[in-house]
C-alpha cells in the first residue's frame, strides 16, 4: 500500500516535471494519469498488488475529495445572489444536455461498429 | 462555564485538525444520510456535506482560508486520485481498444458540446463575461478546469464551485436522463458520466459497475485534455 502510494506520486511529480519542461497548458494530474496508462500498457502486466491497492484505496474515497473545493462557493455568495438563475440553469441544461447527447451519439456510433464486424 | 466553552470553540477553530475532522465527520453522516435515503437522487454525498459546512461556516464567520487549512489535507489527494484513475482504466484496455473510434468521435463532439451549451445558456440567461468564462469549462476535472480559467484571466475559485455543482447535477441527474433515453450499456452511460461531470460523475459510476466506473474515468481523462485545447482555442476565436 506505501509503495503503491509512492507510485502515484512518483507519476504525479513526473506528470509536473513534463508539464513544466514542455510548458504543457495541462495539469500535472491529467500528464501524470497518462504516464502510469502509458507505463503498465507498456509493461503489458496486472498492475503491482501494491499500486492496485493504492488505487483503489484512493478511487474509494473520490467524491470526499470535493468536498473541500466545494466549500469554496462561499466565497461567491454575492456573484451568485446576482447571477444565480444564469449560473444555476447553465450547470444544470448544459451538463444534462451534453449526457444525453454523448450517451446517444456513443451508443449510435458503438452499434454501427459492431454492426460492421458481424 | 458558557466563557470556557466559548474559549474552547475559539481556541479549537483555529486548530486544522478541527476542519478535517469536521470534513470527514460531516462526510460520514452525508453517506449515511444517502444510504438511509435510498432512491431518493438530492441525497448525494458531496452535495450534503458542502451545503452543511457552508453553513456551518457562514453561521459561525469563519473564513474559507480558516477552513481550509484543514481541509487542504483532503483536497491534496485529489492529485494522486487523478493519476490512480490509470489503473481502473488499465483493466478495461480491451473495451477500449475495441470501442476507440467510436470513443474519440464522441469525445470530440461532446467535449465541443459541453462548452458551447455552459456558454450559450448562461449567456442566455445573463450572466456576466466573467462568469461566462469561467462557466466555460465545467465540465473538465477542477484542477484542469481551474487552470484554464486562471491562464485566460477568469477567477478559478468561481469555476471550482461551478464545476463541482456540475459534478453534482451529473451523479444525481444523468442515471435518470440516461435511463429515460433506454440507454443500458455500462460503457456508454460511464462515457457519458465521466466527459460531463468529470471525478463527482466518475465516483457515482463505479457505484454502478467497475466496468461504468473506468469509462468514466476515461471520459473524465479524455475530456479534460479536450476541454483544456478547446476552450483558449474558441476563446480565442470569440472573445
Amino acid at each position: 500500500m506505501l509503495t503503491g502510494f509512492l507510485q502515484l506520486l512518483a507519476f504525479l511529480l513526473a506528470g509536473e516535471t513534463l508539464v513544466y519542461l514542455a510548458a504543457l497548458p495541462l495539469p500535472g494530474a491529467v500528464v501524470g494519469m497518462a504516464l502510469l496508462l502509458g507505463w503498465l500498457l507498456w509493461r503489458g502486466r496486472e498492475p503491482g498488488e501494491n499500486l492496485g491497492k493504492a488505487a483503489t484505496g484512493i478511487l474509494q474515497f473520490l467524491s470526499l475529495l470535493f468536498v473541500p473545493a466545494g466549500v469554496g462557493i462561499i466565497l461567491h455568495l454575492e456573484r451568485l445572489q446576482r447571477e444565480w438563475p444564469a449560473i444555476l440553469g447553465s450547470v444544470l441544461f448544459a451538463t444534462l444536455l451534453s449526457v444525453a447527447l454523448t450517451g446517444l451519439l456513443l451508443r449510435a456510433l458503438s452499434k454501427n461498429k459492431e454492426a460492421g464486424h458481424e | 462555564m458558557n466563557e470556557r466553552l466559548l474559549g474552547l470553540w475559539a481556541h479549537l477553530q483555529t486548530l486544522p485538525v478541527f476542519w478535517l475532522a469536521l470534513t470527514l465527520g460531516v462526510f460520514h453522516l452525508a453517506s449515511l444520510l444517502a444510504k438511509r435515503t435510498r432512491g431518493f437522487p438530492l441525497a448525494n454525498p458531496v452535495g450534503l456535506s458542502i451545503l452543511a459546512l457552508s453553513l456551518l461556516l457562514y453561521f459561525t464567520g469563519t473564513s474559507y482560508a480558516r477552513y481550509f487549512a484543514g481541509g487542504q489535507w483532503i483536497h491534496f489527494l485529489l492529485a494522486p486520485a487523478t493519476v490512480a484513475l490509470a489503473v481502473p482504466l488499465y483493466q478495461q484496455k480491451e473495451r477500449i481498444h475495441c470501442l476507440l473510434k467510436p470513443l474519440l468521435l464522441t469525445l470530440a463532439g461532446g467535449s465541443l458540446l459541453a462548452i458551447v451549451a455552459s456558454v450559450g445558456i448562461g449567456w442566455a440567461l445573463g450572466a456576466s463575461p466573467s462568469s461566462l468564462l469561467s462557466l466555460a469549462p465545467k465540465s473538465a476535472t477542477a484542477p484542469v478546469a481551474m487552470g484554464i480559467v486562471e491562464k485566460l484571466g477568469g477567477i478559478p475559485s468561481l469555476t471550482a464551485a461551478v464545476v463541482i455543482l456540475t459534478g453534482i447535477t451529473g451523479a444525481v441527474g444523468a442515471p435518470w436522463v440516461l435511463d429515460r433515453l433506454c440507454i443500458r450499456e455500462p460503457a456508454v452511460r460511464g462515457f457519458a458520466m465521466g466527459l460531463a461531470s468529470h471525478g463527482i460523475g466518475t465516483a457515482r459510476a463505479f457505484q454502478e459497475s467497475e466496468q461504468t466506473g473506468a469509462f468514466a474515468g476515461l471520459g473524465m481523462g479524455l475530456n479534460a485534455l479536450m476541454t483544456a485545447v478547446l476552450v483558449p482555442l474558441l476563446y480565442r476565436i470569440f472573445a
